[in-house]
């Protein structure tokens, strides 16, 4: 088992299409990670900085209310809709960028980071500003050390909202002298989740000292997130064994616990699996693991490496494919199988993205920036292609692409010719034989699409 | 039910005859021996993600150490008064007719055999595992399900769109959210079955995709001929959806997906389960838990309302991963803790009652200085249930639903 071009792009990349060239062979697939990021470029994503005007607006209009401005809750309510298209345009972006990319392997790493990281929007505003976070923290250290990827992601200002972290002030700190508190939250999951792992060598009382630890870090109005050393505990903390900071609290002594904790062989085992697990099988090769694992552990944390040991092993080329796309990778996989430019993605209005994106993958089961918990979407199969997931994905792949069409003025393709473009030397006899049956263009391309081979990667 | 078509086994098998297939080639469906359906007993299990703050939606007013605790949790609107010792939180009013008429109850100082790491994943894995480890992966309910005997792949029944682990399992069960649509052409619907004939996955979905619908609707499915026909179905189903795909406390949802459940439980379905998420509550907590208790009442009530006399077979059980910690935060929050609040209602509970051995809250008898202290397993009061509902021996719930757990000295909670 070895590379396959149309393979690298199906499973490691945003799949086959009219306009998708396949790179060669592995070096230049894994190349493209070092250029420029274009896509980025030529479809923008706010920063979370940008959005404090309007934050800081929607806030002091909510103090206006209370106080009895009759104006203000009108206005109020206008800065909140306001967001929520951006939410949604900002959704059509990260779909234009798979469609015109000619490097998914960064689209999909995008997305498998930003759920390693998951962060939800817990109030009015942050809502919709998940893809903020994606933006600041994930996709400038995708190819970087993982130490960085891990400091950006914890400190970004929506993670330390999510899980409670401004809320939390060292159990030695002033401020807990006067009836503030320490909160576990972050910490637990940092372990829990983004290093070690749930099987990982951590006890509840390395969860407290690590939260003793990271007390300190708060949003300023102004400056976004400062470290406060009086929100902080006078240490030294006992984190795993090791002895960190002094008896005043430190920003740098944070920094350390971290490129600790990244370089844990427990971490590189627990990145190992996962990336293995979401982008070949949800019951992975254990030497396919264990490869990647050794690679980052070697490295120190480099990812490069790591995504180098995933797709040089045999492993990830079994031609089996076993992953099921998730609703959001389905949907952008089809339209770019369709030949829809990023340009008209992007160009939707509000209203049409939400009614042919957003909700649709809902009904599948992934409404958009808002899974259960921390710990982001599910993996297995089974878990997407239940019956109402499963109706879902028919019921859109029959409707929308062609309605679509009908709106860009673009006519669909012949669905034998979609089985070419959109599954290669992968199609299989099963679709290439509905698609040729099918009596009508628009259900023969709803069929090619609803097929387990193109649902399948 | 209002009008629309109530399943029963005669709908089930003629619909399978008009749909031109027999379920019995969905892989689905092979195990299911079509034997004696399992009684009239029902159980609703509801899954609370999160971590209920049982302290505070049955608060021990009459613990001395309650009050100061809770310095500001315990202000605010009164609670409502349950016996002498313990208070309903405020925001489950609308449920207290049911504790005078003994159909509600509680269970206080109980959990899950997790300790320590407080993990809302491991927590809610246990739950609905039942198991003291994570080295089971299939549900309770779906062990339970197996001895009582399915016969029908409605027998047991995951509502919503997330995937429901405590029924998941060897015996096939239905998992279905309200105005999912499923319209196609009859030859669309006639290719996809053949393209998905090597796929066992897609095919069972399919296949179980396409009798509900044909339920819902009370027509047969996939009357769509058009192609505007099907464009129709889908807007339709996303005007419904508004985005909304989970369950959260206090949504608009909330009533649909309990009617749904009602309707599937007076046709053949005997357990059901569905989540409610929203009980996190490590800030504001005043807000956010009353929100979440709102949604929990309405699912209850109109569960009540829904299932007219068959409520008096019922027996709903609201369980949660852990419970909280004694003391408020500093955010005016509860932290992930241990022992919690299971709640009963339905008519075939034995309610009225706080049931438990309550542990105290003074500094040395809560867990580890912090939480409140479990004196009982919440599995035990789960499999008491399903023993006295389902007729189901102490010994096969305690070694086959769940491993090692002892019913017996557990008080009986079904009337």
């Amino acid at each position: 088992m070895r590379f396959d071009p149309e393979l690298a792009e199906i499973r490691f990349g945003t799949g086959l299409g009219p306009r998708v060239e396949p790179a060669a062979d592995l070096q230049a697939f894994l190349a493209r990670l070092d250029g420029p990021d274009l896509a980025a470029r030529a479809f923008p994503v706010a920063s979370f900085a940008s959005q404090a005007d309007s934050m800081a607006r929607f806030r002091a209009l909510g103090r206006a209310a209370r106080q009895g401005d009759g104006n203000a809750r009108g206005e109020r309510d206008r800065i909140l809709r306001e967001s929520r298209r951006s939410q949604l345009r900002w959704l059509a972006h990260a779909g234009a960028r798979w469609l015109d990319s000619a490097d998914g392997f960064r689209e999909r790493l995008t997305r498998f980071w930003a759920d390693h990281f998951t962060v939800v929007g817990k109030r009015p505003m942050t809502r919709a500003m998940a893809a903020t976070f994606v933006e600041d923290a994930i996709r400038p250290h995708l190819t970087g050390r993982f130490a960085d990827l891990l400091y950006a992601a914890e400190t970004h200002p929506m993670m330390l909202d999510y899980l409670d972290q401004f809320a939390s002030v060292g159990e030695g700190s002033p401020l807990a002298a006067r009836g503030r508190g320490l909160n576990e939250n972050l910490a637990r999951e940092i372990l829990e989740l983004h290093t070690l792992g749930v099987d990982g060598p951590y006890t509840q009382d390395d969860v407290r000292q690590f939260a003793n630890l990271l007390a300190g870090f708060t949003h300023g109005r102004r400056a976004g997130v400062t470290y406060q050393p009086r929100r902080g505990n006078p240490g030294p903390e006992v984190i795993l064994g090791r002895r960190y900071g002094g008896a005043r609290p430190r920003l740098e002594d944070v920094r350390e616990v971290f490129e600790d904790l990244a370089t844990h062989p427990a971490t590189a085992r627990h990145i190992a699996r996962k990336l293995v697990v979401h982008f070949v099988s949800d019951r992975p090769d254990e030497a396919h693991v264990a490869h990647v694992a050794a690679r980052f552990a070697e490295s120190g944390g480099a990812l490069g490496a790591a995504y180098a040991a995933l797709l040089e092993h045999p492993a990830a080329w079994e031609p089996a494919r076993r992953k099921v796309k998730q609703p959001f990778d389905f949907i952008v996989t089809a339209l770019k199988a369709l030949g829809l430019r990023g340009a008209r993605l992007a160009a939707l209005r509000s209203g049409e993205i939400r009614d042919g994106l957003a909700v649709p993958m809902a009904l599948m089961g992934q409404r958009w920036e808002r899974p259960d918990g921390p710990d982001g979407w599910p993996e297995a199969a089974a878990r997407w292609i239940t019956p109402q997931g499963l109706a879902a994905r028919i019921q859109w792949a029959m409707a929308v692409p062609t309605m679509l069409s009908e709106r860009i003025g673009a006519p669909l393709p012949d669905p034998r010719a979609l089985v070419e473009t959109a599954l290669g030397a992968h199609a299989g006899a099963q679709v290439a034989l509905a698609a040729a049956a099918a009596q009508t263009r628009w259900e023969g391309v709803g069929l090619v699409l609803a097929s387990p081979g193109f649902q399948r990667r | 039910m209002r009008g629309r078509g109530r399943f029963d086994r005669r709908g089930f098998l003629k619909r399978g005859a008009a749909l031109g297939c027999s379920l019995a080639a969905s892989p689905l469906a092979t195990p299911i021996a079509l034997a004696a359906a399992p009684g009239d007993k029902r159980l609703v299990v509801i899954v609370l993600r999160g971590a209920m703050d049982g302290l505070d939606v049955v608060r021990p007013v009459g613990d001395p150490a309650y009050a100061a605790l809770r310095p500001t949790l315990a202000q605010g609107e009164a609670p409502l008064p349950l016996d002498d010792f313990f208070a309903l939180h405020p925001a489950l009013g609308g449920l207290y007719p049911l504790w005078a008429a003994g159909e509600l109850g509680f269970a206080h100082a109980v959990s899950t055999p997790y300790r320590d790491k407080r993990s809302h994943f491991d927590g809610q894995d246990i739950l609905e595992t039942g198991g003291a480890g994570s080295a089971r992966r299939d549900g309770w309910l779906n062990r339970a399900l197996g001895l009582i005997g399915a016969t029908s792949l409605r027998t047991g029944f995951a509502i919503g769109r997330e995937s429901l682990l405590i029924l998941n399992g060897e015996v096939p069960v239905s998992q279905w959210a309200p105005d999912t649509p499923l319209t196609l052409t009859a030859q669309s619907r006639r290719l996809l079955r053949k393209m998905y004939g090597e796929a066992p996955l897609f095919r069972a979905s399919m296949e179980e995709a396409l009798a509900l619908t044909a339920d819902e609707t009370g027509s047969a499915p996939g009357s769509g001929e058009s192609r505007g026909d099907v464009q129709q179905a889908m807007m339709a189903s996303v005007r419904a959806a508004s985005g909304k795909a989970r369950i959260m406390a206090g949504g608009a949802g909330m009533e649909k997906i309990a009617r749904f459940a009602a309707e599937q439980l007076l046709g053949e379905t005997r357990i059901a389960s569905f989540s409610i998420t929203g009980w996190d509550t490590h800030a504001r907590q005043k807000q956010g838990l009353g929100r979440a208790l709102r949604g929990l009442q309405t699912a209850i009530l109109t569960l009540k309302r829904e299932l007219g006399s068959a409520w008096r077979d019922t027996a709903v059980l609201a369980m949660t991963e852990f419970g909280r910690t004694a003391r408020e935060n500093g955010s005016g929050g509860t932290d992930h803790g241990t022992g919690g609040v299971l709640l009963m209602a339905g008519g075939a509970i034995a309610g009225g009652q706080v049931y438990g051995q309550w542990p105290g809250l003074g500094e040395l008898e809560l867990y580890q200085g912090r939480d409140l202290m479990p004196t009982a397993d919440i599995r035990a009061y789960a499999g008491t249930a399903l023993s006295a509902l389902f007729a189901l021996s102490a010994g096969d719930v305690g070694q086959k639903v769940f491993s090692g757990v002892d019913i017996a000295g557990t008080p009986r909670i079904i009337a």
